[in-house]
């Protein structure tokens, strides 16, 4: 085959929520402000500012592990509404935004399950009843679509949904390699509204420090336009300058720093604290037992922030436990006596 | 349980692990095939590299990890880095060997983890979807797949292609644009061990687990198999093998103690 006959072959029938546009996206860099400013505020204000009805909304961290969860309560306690979701292993962060009844469309990887856990209601009603829009990727193809838009291109040449329904039902197309003539699947690029992540520290102009892995963290922050960052701690800028190796996020790509403590709560934060592993088995029973609305009530709605819903879980306390799991530690007897 | 005796579970698990070669590489999620790869560290394979799609590599697993992303996948590892970088290695050529599940599989070793019924607008079940299986199939070298075997899940066709095996047959998935030379190579169930054979890129029954006949296995199975002319019995998990899934592997018996 030459390479003239190699164009518009296959291509899926998926929905794009959002369209390619390298230059749209320049555009929109080039007046983005890189002034080094403070710009701690609180979730509630951040969420207030930058995410409206109808934002498409990109998460960080894997599922359970490293997840904003502060942001998406906060999405949920100020009721907002047609969110889309770039859905690349969304688990609990998922779950909240599917029960809370905040999303509209997703562009999915793996969502509706929590991996080992079991699957989450909320959001198969979401799937099954209530006709979210979807369109299908793999983890790779999502990773790979906001590296593009991180590289500020329109799209990357790839080797993975070819010949399934995967395809199919996806926004990608076969292309032909212009040097080999050879078959690749060419995913746009996404660059998406807001990016919301959780890292283990940051500084008050947003230069961020994440511990263990990236997951597609350091990617998904330049395709956004807005970035807002919740932080385990704020630590001075000077640290910052003396761990140039540790800084994975520079100042000028976020637009807002929160200090949320535990904020990955029930999730784990890697060397910090694991995940309340009885916190979410309660999530998934309350689903199963049709009583996820009360529980929602409870926990997001009649709390005012994230660490009133911290109090209701447990608290500090709890917390020590995670610590301990997290660590290894494993004579927790011995250690709970330490406590009293 | 006593002596030699074991469940369904730890039977596939170790046959699971004894097909993966020291100083290989493999990408894992969790439960079974985690499993089944830290039983193979500590036999046959001490200088396996297991990978997890969230970015870990190369963990000295402490425990079982319950997310493909938890800390404890990169515990002690050779190196903590992202999703996009270990599909690239999986797309450079540099993985061996993956394990997969899924709702559904066909004779050509396709899996569906997407939706259940015929309606995909309106499907009767939707289910977590590709997640990284269709990366891991579409580039890893190998691709294993450990499942509970019944004709429900062991279909004519898939209701969904969520992630490729031979797709229609030999050559199809080089046609379609995936690598030459990668797919799927066994498929490990509670009943037998199977490959596929050189023709037909069918599932081809290797070996018959102990206590278990063809006819059982046919009766389970939703599509006709091939036979391999050289079938032979499964070799059963020796005493250290139990010993280290029990001990060592999965002490609180999260995964053997599902069977």
């Amino acid at each position: 085959m030459s390479n003239e006959e190699l164009v518009n072959l296959e291509k899926g029938i998926g929905e794009l929520f959002v369209e390619p546009d390298a230059d749209g996206a320049r555009e929109y860099f080039k007046k983005k402000p890189r002034k080094k400013v403070p710009k701690v505020t609180t979730v509630k204000k951040a969420v207030e500012e930058f995410i409206e009805d109808g934002t498409y909304l990109g998460v960080g961290g894997f599922g359970t592990n490293r997840i904003p969860t502060a942001v998406y309560h906060e999405i949920v306690r100020q009721k907002k509404k047609n969110i889309g979701l770039s859905g690349h292993t969304a688990t609990h962060d998922g779950q909240i935004l599917m029960a809370g009844k905040v999303v509209d469309r997703c562009d999915a990887a793996y969502v509706v399950g929590l991996e080992a856990r079991g699957l989450s209601k909320s959001a198969r009603d979401a799937f099954e009843k209530y006709g979210i829009k979807v369109t299908e990727w793999s983890n790779a193809a999502l990773a790979w679509r906001y590296k593009a838009a991180a590289m500020g291109l329109p799209f990357l040449p790839t080797r993975v949904l070819l010949g399934t329904d995967t395809f199919k039902y996806s926004g990608a197309k076969v292309m032909n390699c212009p040097f080999t003539g050879q078959k690749l699947a060419a995913l746009p690029a996404l660059n998406v509204d807001v990016a919301v992540i959780h890292v283990h520290k940051a500084d008050i102009y947003g230069n961020c420090q994440i511990e263990g892995i990236e997951v597609s963290d350091t990617d998904l922050v330049k395709c956004a336009k807005r970035v807002i960052v919740t932080t385990e701690e704020l630590v001075p800028h000077s640290q910052m300058r003396n761990e140039t190796d540790k800084v994975k996020i520079p100042y000028f790509l976020v637009d807002a720093v929160a200090e949320v403590p535990f904020g990955c709560y029930p999730g784990n934060m890697a060397y910090r604290y694991f995940s309340d592993e009885e916190h979410l088995k309660l999530w998934l029973e309350k689903e199963s037992k049709g009583e996820i609305e009360s529980f929602i009530e409870e926990y997001i709605h009649n709390t005012k922030d994230f660490e009133e819903y911290l109090e209701l879980c447990g608290g500090i306390k709890r917390i020590k436990e995670l610590r301990r799991q997290e660590n290894l530690i494993e004579d927790l007897e011995e250690l709970e006596g330490l406590d009293q | 349980m006593s002596g030699n005796e074991y469940n369904k579970m730890e039977l596939m698990i170790t046959l699971a692990s004894r097909n993966l070669e020291d100083n290989s590489t493999v990408v894992v999620g969790t439960g079974a095939p985690c499993a089944a790869a830290m039983l193979s560290q500590k036999t046959v394979a001490p200088n396996l590299v297991i990978m997890f799609e969230a970015g870990g590599m190369g963990p000295q697993l402490p425990t079982m990890p319950i997310s493909v992303g938890d800390s404890r996948t990169f515990y002690k590892g050779i190196q903590a880095t992202s999703m996009a970088e270990i599909m690239e290695y999986c797309q450079m050529g540099m993985v061996d060997y993956t394990f997969l599940g899924g709702a559904q599989i066909d004779k050509h070793g396709n899996l569906n983890s997407t939706i259940i019924g015929d309606n995909y607008e309106k499907p009767k079940v939707r289910l977590p979807g590709s997640g990284g299986a269709n990366d891991l199939a579409s580039l890893a070298w190998n691709t294993m797949v450990m499942t509970p075997h019944d004709s429900k899940r062991f279909v004519e066709k898939v209701d969904f292609l969520t992630t490729p095996g031979y797709l229609s047959g030999k050559g199809k998935r080089e046609e379609a644009g995936l690598p030459p030379g990668s797919g799927p190579y066994k498929v490990i169930t509670d009943l037998c061990v199977m490959g596929y054979d050189e023709d037909e890129k069918r599932m081809q029954v290797e070996s018959i687990h102990p206590g278990i006949d063809r006819k059982q296995i046919e009766e389970n199975t939703g599509f006709e198999l091939l036979w391999s002319d050289d079938l032979v019995d499964s070799k059963p998990p020796t005493k250290e093998e139990l010993e280290l899934l029990r001990n060592k592997v999965d002490p609180y018996g999260y995964i053997i103690g599902r069977a």
